[in-house]
């Protein structure tokens, strides 16, 4: 019977919104902007956890359909080798492309020089930026979020690039209600941020929420590592320890997966994703405050390197 | 257990009126501040004191100047709410980003130096947040403590603003007194101000009802894309991708496709992978039909009754947010939801004077950070709500179709 004269809000037979939903919602909103204004966009996955729940929402977006998008990987040479097992196993898992820009191949042919602290971080904007020429690639998905640094915090969701894929700060476009503007001049492209109203921590619950499996390395293990600036740096091939440098070995593990020359892990007995959870709610640190080297080196390490290009 | 929502603000203020210090004051006493960044800020700071206004700053100019050039979100939480925080430039040539901040907001604080009072910024916030119908407005009167705590200075500032507001047709005004840089009242009840006796500026940003859109509505469903994975397994599926906007939308209805009007009934509602008999906004949707009709990205699906008009002709009010001017007889594309078509600029009405709120005829064009009015005729039909009905079917873009440059945020006006 449908003679029902007033439908309250409880039995009408929808569920409330979690934030969750909403901030999945709004995601795939945006994921699916791009699909249908864009001719070539590409996903930037590098294996963590952010990337892998932005291929998590494009994955639902087009459902059952396959995701119209391939991904991009730019590999330090210094990647850590179970995020690169990782990354290779869902791309086949999900019988999708993988383009992969090399920092290693850039410096084996002269074009990039090793920095003297050993760190390859900035020397990603190079190959990535002429990756995305050279595939003509107009829009380029990365996992950044607002919370994760100052400079991010100021990040429009469509952030403009000009060809030589620098971000201007002060010649962003205003972004009104949800629509977003994304045309540009050829050789031009946008970067799209669809976590950037995402906290550490949603990323977190919905990781629980949907049972994604991550890289090993973010639950508790034991790791041969040396204290570099107050970090925990792993041991290994890339360059350290120097001299005065011992190591020890340590349960830790990762919150944020990058360049093994400069991310950093945390002291933690956390191995499972309830525990970690538990660990994030109750740090009085920030993510990348925790782990990472290079946003260190200035007050706007992020600013200018964002401005060259980097994501 | 009550769900935790989320609630979207903004804050503006003029130059020097403390709005980067309020909003530092916000998130360190309500413990939002890691220790990390705590240290960096008391690093870069040059007293012994820290800096609040650093938490917020974050780009080298901002810094270098002292002042905020763009929006910064911010995100926070208290036990009750998840916040996200606009926090927008005060300064004039920086007013569209006040804009940008205020689209998306439940509520927007206003930011005034109670020793200068309500001044042209002040206006331009307050006008900025009645016409893009912000829900709630709260008038913060900073820097209570230069002015000797007084109720009378604060009275009368709530006085011109209210008056003020209430002509643009402002939703009702919480004023609150505050010193942000001694924390009066922003998280902590002031102990220097007993005639007040209203919430600090946290307890109503936790207590205050998020407002969305009416759920009983008839749905607006804007097509962004159409699934078809032409696979084994799903050879005839076609499905059409989109955001439920407003409203809800169910399994059985008879729904209305817009430019075409086609008429056809939902079969499916798929909540990103799992079938639904309902579902409502602002929920990411694939809704699949019963008659095989031709749909594109950009059009509308609606259901029930109170279809919105088809028109060529829209007339809105207009926030003018880039440099070069907008001009009649201007040739534009017009963005709404999820089409974008030709237009052209057939009449600037008027443009709105903050200082009185009387309006200027016929200005000819409109220049960055102006308020007006336009009239607008495209190349093609579009479905339009009212903005004060629906922000998101109610809104448009006119953007440069020569560099992608977004010219003005316009929001439809209600009868035409």
């Amino acid at each position: 019977m449908t003679t029902v004269a007033k439908v309250s809000e409880e039995t009408d037979g929808l569920h409330t919104l979690s934030h969750l939903d909403a901030l999945e919602s709004e995601s795939v909103h945006i994921v699916r902007e791009v699909a249908g204004e864009f001719e070539r966009p590409v996903i930037l996955f590098s294996g963590g956890k952010d990337s892998i729940v932005m291929l998590r929402l494009a994955l639902k977006a087009f459902a059952p359909a396959a995701v119209p998008f391939t991904l991009l990987h730019v590999d330090t040479g210094h990647n850590f080798p179970e995020v690169l097992a990782y990354r290779d196993r869902t791309v086949a898992a999900h019988g999708l492309r993988l383009h992969v820009a090399s920092v290693q191949e850039y410096i084996d042919a002269g074009t990039l020089r090793e920095r003297p602290d050993g760190t390859r971080n900035p020397l990603q904007t190079l190959p990535l930026t002429e990756k995305i020429q050279a595939e003509r690639f107009d829009a380029v998905f990365g996992g950044g979020r607002r919370d994760e640094e100052k400079a991010r915090a100021k990040e429009r969701i469509f952030s403009l690039r000009d060809e030589f894929s620098q971000w201007d700060p002060r010649r962003q476009r205003p972004e009104l209600w949800q629509l977003y503007n994304g045309r540009h001049a050829p050789g031009e492209h946008v970067r799209v941020f669809p976590l950037s109203n995402w906290t550490e921590l949603d990323i977190w619950q919905y990781i629980a929420r949907e049972r994604i499996e991550l890289p090993e390395i973010y639950f508790a293990h034991e790791r041969e590592v040396f204290s570099r600036h107050g970090m925990w740096l792993t041991a290994g091939e890339w360059g350290g320890p120097k001299d005065g440098e011992p190591t020890e070995t340590r349960l830790v593990r990762y919150r944020t997966v990058g360049d093994m020359s400069c991310t950093g892990a945390v002291d933690s007995d956390a191995t499972t994703l309830d525990a970690v959870i538990a660990e994030i709610t109750a740090s009085r640190l920030t993510e990348r405050g925790a782990t990472r080297a290079d946003d260190k080196m200035s007050e706007a390490a992020m600013e200018d390197r964002k401005r060259e290009g980097y994501f | 257990m009550t769900t935790i929502d989320t609630l979207r603000f903004a804050t503006a203020g003029s130059v020097d009126d403390g709005k980067s210090t309020l909003v530092g004051r916000l998130l360190h006493d309500s413990k939002s501040i890691l220790t990390d960044q705590l240290e960096a800020v008391t690093r870069a700071s040059a007293g012994d004191a820290p800096d609040l206004a650093l938490l917020t700053d974050g780009l080298r100019a901002e810094r270098e100047q002292g002042i905020t050039i763009d929006v910064a979100y911010r995100y926070f939480a208290t036990p009750r709410r998840r916040f996200i925080l606009a926090d927008t430039p005060g300064h004039v040539q920086y007013t569209r980003n006040m804009v940008t901040g205020a689209s998306t907001a439940d509520l927007a604080i206003v930011l005034v130096d109670a020793r200068n009072g309500v001044v042209e910024q002040t206006r331009r916030h307050a006008a900025v947040a009645a016409l893009l119908r912000v829900p709630h407005v709260v008038l913060a009167v900073n820097k209570m403590d230069l002015v000797g705590y007084q109720e009378s200075v604060f009275a009368a500032i709530v006085e011109e603003f209210t008056a003020y507001a209430a002509r643009l047709g402002a939703p009702e005004i919480t004023a609150i007194p505050v010193s942000a840089l001694l924390g009066d009242n922003v998280v902590e009840p002031s102990s220097h101000m007993d005639w007040y006796s209203g919430p600090t500026i946290l307890e109503h940003l936790t207590s205050v009802r998020a407002e969305h859109d009416p759920h009983r509505e008839p749905a607006r469903v804007p097509v962004q894309y159409v699934i078809r994975p032409q696979t084994a397994e799903h050879p005839d599926y076609r499905g059409y991708a989109g955001q439920i906007v407003r409203g809800t939308l169910r399994v059985g209805e008879r729904v209305t496709v817009l430019p075409g009007g086609r008429t056809s009934t939902v079969t499916a509602i798929h909540e990103l992978g799992r079938p639904v008999d309902a579902a409502r906004s602002p929920r990411s949707v694939t809704v699949l039909l019963r008659d095989d009709i031709d749909i594109a990205r950009g059009d509308l699906i609606v259901s029930g009754d109170g279809a919105p008009a088809l028109t060529r002709s829209i007339d809105a009010t207009v926030c003018h947010v880039a440099d070069r001017p907008l001009t009649v007889g201007q040739r534009v594309l017009l963005k709404h939801t999820t089409r974008t078509v030709k237009a052209i600029v057939e009449a600037i009405p008027s443009r709105l004077n903050l200082h009185d709120l009387s309006r200027h005829p016929d200005p000819g064009q409109l220049v960055a950070n102006d308020i007006g009015h336009v009239r607008v005729r495209t190349a093609e039909p579009v479905a339009v709500d009212a903005y004060a009905d629906s922000r998101r079917t109610g809104s448009f873009l006119l953007i440069d179709p020569a560099d992608g440059t977004t010219f003005a945020a316009c929001m439809v006006e209600e009868s035409r």
